[in-house]
Order: C-alpha cells, then structure tokens, then sequence
C-alpha cells in the first residue's frame, strides 16, 4: 500500500506539478488551497503524510499545524521556497517531521515522503545547516538552570557529524558508509536532532533564527 | 447646500477627511469613531464661513449646523468657554483634505482668530468669578495647543512616549519619576502660593467650579487628543509602507520583468533560460530574505564565488553557510580553490546541480564542494596536470591549509578544502 498524502500549498500548479511527479508512488487522497481547507481535509482524509506549504495567506503551514494541535494528527513536510531561518525554524517546533526546499527533485522528494511516513525526520541541506548554525556555541559557554535539560540543548558529537554530511549533500545511505554504522542509527541521530530542535528550551534557538535576517 | 442626514449617493456629501478609518474597535463612544459610514469628525473650512468646525461636527453628528452654532455661542456666554471649546476644535480637528484652501484666506483666519480669543479672555477675566485665575489658564492651555500643532511629527512622538513613561513610571525610569515628583510639587507649591495670597473664601468658591471645568474639559477632549495621536501614527505608518511598496516595484521592474523579457527571448535555449532563471532567482532571494551582507566576509565571498560560477555555467550551486567570519589573505585563498572546484564539478560532472557548504569553527575553516556527477579515477589524472593540483591542492598548501578530493566513477567528486584559522 502506498503512503496516503494530502497536498497543501496555494499554488494550484505547484500541486499539479507534484502529483504528477509521484505519480503511482503515492496516494494522493486530497488537496487544499488554504489552511482552513487544508485542516478540514486533513481532518476528513487522514492520510499518513501532509506536503506541507510554508508560505500561504491567511496564516501559512503554521497555522494548520497549530490548529491540529497535539491531537493525533499526520505527519507534516514541509516545503518552502523561502530560505528564512526563522520560517523553517518555526515550522519544526510547531511539528513539521522535516523541511525540504520547493527545488528538490521527485525522486528525492518521493524518498523523503516514505522517510515522513516511516516516523524519520528529513533534513535538507539548509535545514541541517540551520541546525548546526543554531547550536553552534560550546555547551560550557551556556548559564546553567537546572529546570532545563541539558541533553536538549546540544549536540552530541556523533549527531554533529550527521549534520555536517547531510549539510554537505550526503544522503542517509552515504553518511551511514562514510561513518561505518548502519542507515538505522543515521536515521536514530536524525530524530534525536529533530527532537531537540523541536524541544529545547534555549533562548538562543528562537532568537538566533530571529537575529539571522540582521546579521 | 442641505446639511444633515447623508442621503445616499449624494455627491455633495463627504464622506470622511481621513484616508485611514481610525475607530476604537469595540470602543463604546462610536460618536466619534469613523464606523458605521459617518463622516469623519473634521473640519471643512472650504464650505463654511469660520472654520469649519460647527460644519464639520454637523456632519459628523448629522445634526443641523445651526444647531451646532447654537450650541458653540450658547456656550460662549458661559465665561467664554464656547469660544474656547471652538479654539481648541479648530487647533485639534483635521482637516479635511478635499475641503480646498477656504472661504476665508489664512491671514484673516488667524486675524479673526486671535481677535475672538483676546475677547473672550478679557471678558472671562472681567465677568467671571474667579476669572484671574481663569484667563491665565486658558492662555496656558491654548499656547500649549499651538506648541502642539507646530511642534514636528518626532516631537510630538516623544512627547506622548515622555508622558506614557512618567505616568507609568517603572523603577528604572529614574527621569520619568523625577518628573512626576517635581511636576507635583509645583502644582502645591502654586496652589499654596495662590491661597496665601487671595482671599480664601473665593478661592473656596472658585476653586471646585475650575476643577470641576478642568476634569469635563478634559473628559471632552482628551479622546480627540488620543485620536489625533491615533491618525498621525497611522499616518505615518501608511507613508512608510507606500516607500516600500515603491522600492519593491522599482526593484521588481528592474530584475523581475528585464529577466522575463529575456527570458521570453531565449525560450528555445533551456540552457540559457535555466541560467537566466537562476540568476534572477537569486537576486530576488537576496532582496528577499538576503542579510545585508557585510563586505569583506567569508560567507559572502564563498556566495559570490557560486554566483559567478552559476551564471558561468549555467548550473545550480546550492550554498549552506555556517558561521562566518571576516576575510584575510588565507580565506581568501580557500575561497579561490573553492571557486576552481566549483568550476571543475560545472564542466566535467555532467550534472547541474553542485553543493557547496562552509563551516567556520574556532580553529579553522571548512569547504566541502560536491557533485553527484560522473567522477574520474584520481589515479588516472597525471600528477603534472595543471588544473586540480595546481589550482585547488598547491594554492590551499601554499597557505597552511589542506585539500582532499575523493572522486569515484559513477558516483561523484568531493573536494574538501580546510584552512586554519590565523590566531587573532
């Protein structure tokens, strides 16, 4: 059975262009234009997985994700022209399982789908950039609170390296051979990493994505 | 000309002075909110006699502006305060902008203007009880008012944030409460300077019927002030954002539809056309979301590599940035061996899209530059041959840095290039 899908983007022809590239690699169950269309279809439809437009009127891929809320819910992609740290950040935290750029191509978007599906997380090379960009700073130089948990607010050094080659263009498979440990543990870093992205309680997070159109 | 109630449609009736609705949302004094289709409270010298006032509020109430005339001389036999309250009108209200220059020309205006104020102080100070006490304060009040009017637009603006803040006072705001303090201690001060000096029992009196005028008076106005302070926010607020939309058009004009055009032009050259496309994609990213890039940085300059290599070649370079730090001779160095890389995936990778990512870390800089085209065997390119060794490999050594290139046959080529960071 292929993964059921719900497109949601304001372009009728981007839509158009991307059910004709899965073609027979998914199912798309239904389509929207709007984030109020989008949360009544997601709603009516159930799918697995939500192609999830970053930029719409009246409130954007944000708003579906916050008005589904933490009820069980599909898992969001979400896909972007924009390369605004802030706008993929918030996506994330709000829930998006992952976040690639309009430009990629069928094949890999049709990969990342089935990765969404399976519960993996998808970093584009931005996104992961991002990622490393955002903890950057040496967890010595953070002030230490003991309401908040450390193993959030950094990296280990193993997901480090996983960032690092994903940024670099290194597909999961790739990075598994480069490292020597299997595409399991590679996906394992991955939603380790989405999860703290999502999760930490780091000021810095939210505001270096704020700060980054100034620098 | 009929004033009052706003037929539909007819033309000789204006709808409002303000390009903006202003209105309090959910405000319980929807008298004077622009909602509901009322003309907005301002005035329109151009069609009466004095100043536009009584017409104005006519309308606005949709009363008849004798009515209102009525009321302002009616009042005006009241220790002069209609003429007051007209003063204070004509210095607050707006005007309407299709209104035109006015019956009466500006200098007969201020002429009869400040004749009538002049008056009605004199009398005020003769008739009235208490009225040396009176006058001085409406003097005061007026001059204040046309401080007001005359003051520019930032003055104004941090005059309302001075009053928010000593009104409001945090512990931090050391300025604002001393304010208050020394604001306050005048007043006593001049009230116990005024009873040691007159006779109590007027002051008895008089005293309560001025507060009394004091707070009504500024019941009355104090929305018109709040309201004028609305409009000119908003009026600004409109101004900027028409100066944006204009430099986004002009900058639409100048990329957006030169690109199309040639693009138009090109049509059956997909190369060229993926070339032009890219190019103006960038560009319009850069407008965009692009941070005002800082000369003489490392990202910047690895940017501007890939953009030279994109238009060169007509392929995509995909750039991820981390970190970014200013450029010096080394890193400039990197940048160029990274730039050849690029140039060497461009030609011989046969695919059109590169990645290039950058890291900046406390102890050296990294360039990963990566194709997923069809690679060649290293072993099989000739020590002497130019081109990778010399560009990329000697040029990085040469300053203490180092590059890897791994390439496999049907797989890809990754150049990496590291360069240490000089110690500052």
């Amino acid at each position: 059975m292929t993964t059921r899908i719900v497109l949601v983007d304001d372009h009728a022809m981007f839509r158009a262009g991307v059910r004709a590239e899965l073609g027979a690699r998914v199912t798309v169950v239904g389509e929207a234009g709007t984030p109020a269309t989008a949360i009544a279809t997601i709603r009516a439809t159930t799918p697995d997985v939500v192609l999830l437009d970053a930029h719409m009127p009246d409130g954007g891929g944000l708003a579906v994700l916050e008005a589904l809320g933490a009820q069980p819910r599909p898992r969001f992609l979400a896909l972007s022209v924009s390369d605004a740290a802030e706008d993929v950040i918030a996506l994330i935290r709000a829930g998006a399982r992952g976040y690639v750029t309009k430009t990629i191509s069928a094949d890999d978007l049709a990969a990342a789908v089935d990765r969404i599906a399976d519960g993996d997380a998808v970093f584009s090379p931005r996104l992961a950039g991002f990622v490393l960009d955002a903890f950057r700073d040496s967890p010595a130089a953070r002030p230490t609170d003991p309401e908040r948990d450390p193993d959030l607010d950094a990296l280990t050094p193993r997901e480090r390296q996983v960032m690092r080659l994903l940024a670099r263009g290194y597909a999961y498979k790739e990075i598994a051979a480069e490292l020597f440990i299997s595409v399991k543990t590679v996906e394992t870093h991955a939603s380790n990493v989405l999860r703290k992205l999502q999760l930490s309680s780091r000021h810095q997070l939210t505001r270096w994505a704020a700060d980054r159109r100034m620098l | 000309m009929r004033i009052g109630r706003a037929p539909d449609g007819d033309p000789d009736f204006v709808s409002g002075c303000s390009p903006i609705p202003v209105g309090v949302p959910g405000g319980d004094h929807g008298w004077m909110t622009a909602s509901s289709g009322r003309p907005v409270l301002c005035r329109r010298p151009g069609r009466a006699s004095g100043g536009g006032v009584a017409l104005g509020i006519a309308e606005h109430l949709r009363v008849r502006v004798t009515a209102v005339r009525a009321v302002f001389v009616a009042l005006a036999f009241l220790g002069g305060f209609g003429v007051a309250l007209y003063s204070v009108f004509w210095i607050v209200l707006p005007v309407a902008p299709d209104s035109g220059h006015g019956r009466v020309t500006t200098v007969l205006e201020h002429v009869v203007g400040a004749a009538a104020v002049v008056a009605a102080i004199v009398t005020v100070a003769y008739t009235a009880p208490l009225g040396g006490l009176f006058a001085p304060m409406l003097l005061a009040g007026i001059g204040g008012a046309l401080l007001w009017r005359q003051a520019t637009e930032t003055d104004r603006e941090r005059w309302r944030r001075l009053s928010r803040t000593s009104l409001s006072a945090r512990g931090t705001d050391r300025i604002g409460r001393l304010r208050v303090v020394v604001g306050a201690t005048l007043v006593v001060a001049g009230g116990v300077l005024v009873l040691a000096r007159s006779d109590t029992s007027a002051i008895r009196d008089g005293l309560p019927a001025v507060v009394v005028t004091a707070v009504g008076f500024a019941l009355l106005t104090g929305p018109w002030w709040m309201r004028t302070a609305t409009e000119l926010a908003s009026e600004r607020n409109e101004r900027i954002r028409a100066q944006e939309r204009a430099e986004i058009a002009a900058q639409l004009h100048d990329s957006v539809l030169q690109t199309l055009a040639l693009i138009q032009r090109n049509a059956d050259s997909p190369r060229e056309v993926a070339r032009l496309a890219r190019g103006q994609e960038r560009e319009l990213r850069g407008l965009l979301y692009g941070s005002a890039e800082a000369g003489g940085q490392f990202g910047g300059a690895l940017r501007g590599v890939a953009a030279e290599v994109e238009d060169a070649y007509a392929v995509t370079v995909e750039v991820v940035a981390v970190g970014d730090t200013a450029l010096d001779g080394d890193l400039a160095a990197a940048v160029r061996a990274a730039r050849e890389a690029l140039v060497n995936a461009a030609r011989h990778s046969r695919v059109t899209n590169v990645a290039l990512y950058s890291e900046v870390e406390n102890d050296a800089v990294s360039v990963f530059v990566r194709d997923r085209g069809v690679g060649f065997d290293l072993d099989a390119v000739a020590d002497d041959r130019q081109g990778v060794r010399g560009s990329i490999i000697d040029r990085v050594e040469r300053h203490g840095g180092t590059a890897r290139i791994r390439s496999e046959v049907g797989v890809g080529t990754e150049v990496a290039i590291t360069m240490p960071r000089a110690r500052p």
